[in-house]
């Protein structure tokens, strides 16, 4: 029931607004993950961004793919959006408080990756405030490295920011970049792992084709 | 067949075998030089296919499925260059508008009201947009920003607007209907292309312009000019109301105008340092690599047509 509805969301809302409404360059598509356990880290500007990444894959698979996202934000206030969140999307909710125990934090990850699913990560941990990247930032760290069985794929998006930034409600249409990296090699420091990350970042960037218009 | 007039089914017809021998060329180039990688050219014949069929379905289907096809291209058109060119942030709600522009001028076109169509993007949306601009009150980088956006308008939206508006006209010639023209415009255009390409691999020398596009040569372009203006004098009667002299003119006019379109859209890919302006299209880029041509022939050929006819 949950995947059919999961199904239908995409079919018939995400993917037209994504595909037509906005329009993907995808590059390195073969890098993409096809089938979990696997790890996806990417930049954030947009609620797009979770969007984007998952009509990478075809809807036979988008049950299978997890954006791991803020408790706080989608899940605390209930209603609507916690709703759509959980049912139509599948987010895995995470607290970002610094309350909680690593181990009960990324636990609902971990069962994810057991069942052979495809997390979506977000090491800014919000779309505007890096200040918050610290505690994700070694958050994917300690999810990947925990793991044998995995490695984390980056994948740059550039564009979405432009076409719905943070705290605008009209999306206007625009083309945007998706560069999907190679592995990031294992590595058991955490800020060197962060580091390979943001190199990898800054090395797919130029593969953008959206990106004359950072100047505003 | 279908309830199209006959010759331009045959000319469809005529398409449809064109792909039949592009398609067993490439598998034949593909048996006999298996080292070799053909990739692009599989994928740039597979597109072909995938944008005829799209292109005959909405022809065959209805003349208002056809424009509203012509408008769909417009929208993919202007969103492809608003993001590859250069915008300011603020800008958005401007941008949106003219978004907005594409449905207004398609419904004009869908009426057949001339008078608005031909004066709808260069006189009203071209004040209309710095007027909004001017409400969002960010005034660096303003005259930058207003330029871009008129001269996507112009290009995407009119520019586009006019293969639309051929289906609107009177169709003066019974045999082909009011979809002859629009065939006719766009086989040109592509052909021309084509034979530009063909001409400039098998002769080309002499550059014409280096710096913008070190591909194109004289060769080319002359021998382009020639076949297009040539096979344009044949056809011309069988899809267009123009005798066999006004075809030869057409033609000329198509390979001369097409070349610059192509060179245009060049030279803002190059100036923004990109190969192609997206990846929609398998093998052939973005959707403004394939309608580069089309931004200049369209509306070229139109005004030719129309003043000769109606």
């Amino acid at each position: 029931m949950n995947r059919f509805l999961k199904i239908l969301f995409f079919a018939l809302i995400v993917r037209p607004v994504v595909l037509i409404g906005l329009g993907l360059n995808v590059r390195g598509r073969e890098n993409l993950p096809k089938r979990g356990p696997a790890i996806i880290a990417a930049n954030h500007n947009s609620h797009l961004d979770t969007m984007v990444l998952m009509c990478l894959y075809p809807l036979s698979k988008i049950h299978k793919v997890r954006p791991v996202a803020a408790a706080d934000y989608f899940i605390s206030k209930g209603g609507f959006l916690a709703w759509l969140s959980l049912r139509c999307i599948g987010i895995i909710p995470l607290d970002r408080s610094g309350t909680a125990k690593r181990e009960a934090l990324f636990q609902e990850c971990h069962e994810a990756l057991d069942n052979d699913e495809i997390l979506i990560l977000f090491p800014e941990g919000s779309r505007g405030n890096p200040e918050q990247l610290s505690e994700l930032k070694k958050g994917i760290f300690f999810i990947a490295n925990q793991r044998q069985d995995t490695q984390v794929t980056p994948v740059l998006m550039h564009g979405l920011g432009r076409a719905l930034p943070r705290g605008e409600g009209l999306l206007v249409p625009f083309n945007c970049d998706v560069v999907i990296g190679d592995q990031i090699e294992d590595i058991n420091d955490s800020s060197e792992f962060i580091n390979a990350i943001s190199e990898s970042f800054d090395y797919l960037s130029q593969f953008c084709v959206t990106l004359g218009k950072e100047e505003s | 067949m279908f309830d199209l007039p006959q010759n331009s089914f045959y000319v469809m017809a005529s398409v449809v075998g064109l792909l039949i021998i592009a398609s067993t060329a490439s598998f034949a180039l593909g048996l006999r030089n298996p080292e070799k990688d053909y990739t692009e050219l599989r994928q740039r014949i597979q597109s072909w296919w995938v944008m005829i069929a799209l292109l005959f379905v909405v022809l065959t289907i209805s003349k208002n499925m056809a424009i509203a096809f012509f408008g769909f291209l417009s929208f993919l058109a202007l969103k492809e260059f608003l993001s590859i060119v250069p915008t300011r942030q603020i800008d958005r709600k401007v941008i949106f508008l003219a978004y907005l522009a594409i449905p207004v001028q398609y419904y004009w076109v869908s009426i057949g009201w001339y008078e608005m169509f031909i004066i709808f993007v260069p006189v009203y949306v071209f004040l209309a947009l710095p007027m909004r601009m001017i409400f969002i009150g960010e005034t660096k980088g303003f005259i930058r920003s207003a330029g871009t956006l008129h001269w996507a308008s112009m290009l995407t939206v009119f520019c586009i607007s006019h293969i639309a508006f051929l289906l609107a006209l009177t169709p003066l010639n019974e045999n082909a209907g009011y979809i002859g023209p629009v065939l006719f415009l766009l086989f040109m255009t592509q052909f021309n292309d084509v034979c530009q390409y063909i001409w400039g691999k098998s002769f080309g020398k002499h550059k014409i312009i280096p710096k913008v596009s070190p591909n194109k040569t004289w060769e080319g372009f002359l021998g382009g000019l020639a076949t297009v203006t040539l096979c344009s004098a044949l056809v011309a009667p069988l899809l267009t109301p123009l005798n066999n002299l006004q075809g030869l003119v057409a033609g000329a006019l198509i390979s001369l105008s097409g070349f610059v379109g192509d060179v245009v859209i060049s030279s803002v890919k190059r100036d923004l340092q990109i190969k192609d302006s997206g990846n929609l299209i398998p093998g052939h880029g973005g959707i403004l690599d394939r309608l580069d041509s089309l931004t200049y022939t369209s509306p070229l050929f139109f005004h030719y047509l129309y003043s000769a006819y109606y």
